[in-house]
């Protein structure tokens, strides 16, 4: 394992909460980088604002920790600008769903090859526990003390509605699945979208009593199954991970070098 | 398909047909302009008066191996900007007031992360949605403030197409020499007025390419350390030195930082950079100011009925001149002060509530001798709008 070489070891130990999910999936996303051999040079981490952002920190790609929600509208310019360019693009709650919503459904739309990894912790961490689009009904958050009314993103169902073209979901207990999703998803040519459940017990955990962060991964561990898996099939109420999507569609990139060619007389 | 492996920088230098005598608008000269500089890549949103640019632009960059994009949002265009130019592309976006107020929070960043870029703003009516198709100045206070925190920017503007050409040359220049977003804050009737451009040949006008850093692979690159004269070399996204590009405090490497120390030397670095050579980014054009008695400051459109009247009025025999300002932020206040000490009277002639008039006050030794000729209705200033408040000042009524 050559993680020596991929991480900013000076900024360690990192800034997250004990048995916050972030260092999991910070954890997975080096295995599938390292597993892939990808040139150094070419990587890229452009990241938004609040805890999940701060993973832009300790990875040694380029990286460009953005402003709220407009990490996958920065990553956008940057890699049509340098197409060679392989792009990581993690996002909290708010980044992929709230304030940067509009940039999230549109990148999916237009099937810009880029990595996005939504960690949905149903929270806003680092404001310190307010409910986001990804709470859900009757959830207990500072800013929502009679619980909250406000229905939830599903955030795979939004990918594929918007269009993205690889589209996986799994949680920080699945820890080598996180690695291998991963994978996929950079290998993937087109819009991904990999969205990953992490415990904040913190501030959801310790609010909504469910417990702390082992007990946390337990509920995923129990309320989750494969897609296409006999437990899912017997018990519907329990959340699908997997891939749900892995298909080709043209790439943004790729379609954009077309009208250069057009433009510039040398139409293949 | 074969991947571009490389940057699209510079890639807009050989395409502006040079030489070539051209009828056009306003909006399309900042086209010529930018071309010229070495565009490549363009973000933007659709918004009245400032769509031709995009137009233009979605046009000819492809052609020149550039990029347009046409993002779900003014805010995204401005981010699309900021990625876009980190990965070594010379870049810009167009917009108008409503567009401009959401472009904000990204120009902000791009102050922060020192990112060059060139943001115009075909100014029409405002607050709000205003008035989308007439012409407005009101923009000049939220070009400079409309960020939030402690900052300097640079504001350029022009009068006529031909001008707007050669100072859309000198924004993406001072964007690179300085490493800053540049505002063009152009307005609805320059924008949208024809005439004639010249494009001159390449070489004629200087065009600053970006600086990048001469450091070797493996040798510490330190991406926020000012070298002596106080340029930041650039290392592109993709190439050799890995580093962080943040919108917090950062150290020299791009981290970020709440050291008090660190805090202070970077929002100084920030102001001063531009500051403290606010005579170096001083431009403006004079008309008849030697001997003058009676001096109008303005700029944009209004600067051209300004200097309708004061031709009219030399004819005339009337000891009368025009200070024409393109560089409105950081305020040319030496060159103002300069200028109209000897003026018995200073108009200013703009289509705001006295945007500029209240710098020109600030800037003189006789505030009390300036004078504010404005109109904000949507309709361009004219030369009798000009001679009707000479006339009061002057002591004849209207």
């Amino acid at each position: 394992m050559a993680f020596q070489k991929l991480i900013r070891e000076r900024f360690f130990p990192h800034l997250w909460c004990p048995g916050c999910g972030h260092g999991t999936v910070l954890n997975g996303l080096l295995h599938a980088v390292d597993e892939l051999g990808l040139d150094q040079s070419s990587l890229c981490m452009v990241s938004g604002i609040g805890c999940s952002a701060r993973i832009a920190g300790y990875v040694d790609f380029h990286t460009m920790h953005t402003m709220h929600g407009r990490a996958l509208a920065c990553a956008t310019g940057l890699k049509l600008a340098r197409p060679s360019l392989t792009i990581f693009v993690p996002m909290g709650d708010g980044d992929a769903t709230a304030i940067g919503g509009n940039h999230f459904i549109h990148a999916c739309r237009r099937n810009i090859d880029l990595t996005a990894i939504v960690l949905n912790n149903r929270i806003y961490g680092m404001t310190g526990g307010q409910y986001s689009p990804l709470s859900g009904q009757g959830i207990l958050a500072t800013t929502a003390p009679y619980r909250s009314i406000d229905p939830a993103f599903d955030v795979v169902q939004l990918a594929l509605g918007a269009g993205a073209t690889f589209v996986a979901r799994t949680t920080a207990f699945h820890v080598k699945e996180i690695g291998s999703i991963i994978k996929k998803a950079v290998q993937h040519k087109g819009m991904s979208v990999v969205e990953i459940f992490v415990q904040c017990p913190t501030y959801f955990g310790r609010k909504n009593k469910i417990g702390d962060a082992v007990q946390m991964l337990e509920q995923y561990r129990d309320r989750t199954a494969p897609l296409g898996s006999k437990k899912l099939e017997a018990d519907p109420s329990l959340i699908a991970r997997g891939i749900f999507k892995d298909e080709q569609r043209p790439e943004y990139c790729e379609e954009y070098a077309k009208i250069i060619a057009r433009a510039q007389g040398k139409e293949a | 398909m074969s991947q571009r492996k490389s940057s699209r920088a510079g890639a807009g230098a050989k395409a502006a047909a040079a030489g070539h005598i051209h009828f056009v608008q306003g909006n399309e000269a900042c086209v010529h302009g930018a071309l010229y500089a070495g565009v490549s890549f363009f973000a933007g949103y659709p918004i009245t008066p400032s769509t031709e640019i995009a137009e233009h632009l979605a046009e000819r960059l492809p052609g020149i191996g550039g990029a347009f994009i046409q993002m779900e949002d003014e805010i995204g265009a401005m981010c699309a900007v900021c990625g876009a130019a980190l990965a070594g592309a010379k870049a810009m976006t167009a917009t108008s007031g409503p567009g401009f107020s959401l472009k904000q929070e990204a120009i902000g960043y791009a102050c922060m992360a020192e990112i060059p870029c060139v943001v115009v703003n075909v100014q029409r009516a405002g607050p709000s949605t205003g008035l989308p198709t007439k012409v407005a100045q009101g923009d000049v206070n939220q070009a400079r403030w409309g960020t939030h925190g402690d900052h300097s920017i640079v504001v350029l503007t022009a009068s006529s197409v031909q001008d707007v050409f050669a100072i859309t040359v000198e924004a993406f220049n001072i964007a690179e020499i300085y490493r800053t977003p540049v505002i063009l804050l152009f307005d609805e009737v320059v924008g949208h007025m024809r005439e004639k451009l010249i494009i001159p040949a390449p070489g004629e006008l200087p065009v600053v390419e970006r600086l990048r850093t001469a450091v070797k692979a493996g040798v510490n690159y330190h991406p926020y350390l000012p070298r002596e004269d106080g340029r930041l070399p650039i290392s592109d996204f993709g190439d050799v030195h890995r580093y962080n590009v943040t919108g917090l405090f950062h150290d020299i490497f791009g981290f970020p930082t709440e050291n008090p120390e660190q805090v202070s030397k970077l929002v100084y670095h920030l102001v001063d950079k531009i500051e403290n050579r606010s005579h170096l980014l001083a431009r403006y054009k004079e008309f008849y100011l030697e001997d003058a008695e009676h001096i109008l400051v303005s700029y944009g459109s209004s600067a051209r009925s300004a200097r309708h009247l004061v031709e009219g009025r030399r004819r005339k025999g009337d000891r009368i001149g025009l200070l024409e300002l393109q560089t409105l932020w950081p305020f040319p206040a030496q060159v103002v002060r300069e200028k109209t000490a000897h003026a018995k009277n200073v108009f200013v002639v703009e289509m705001n509530l006295g945007q500029v008039m209240a710098q020109v006050k600030q800037a003189t030794a006789h505030p009390d001798r300036v004078f504010l000729v404005n109109r904000m209705d949507g309709m361009l200033v004219t030369p009798t709008d000009i001679g009707k408040v000479m006339r009061t000042v002057e002591g004849r009524g209207f």
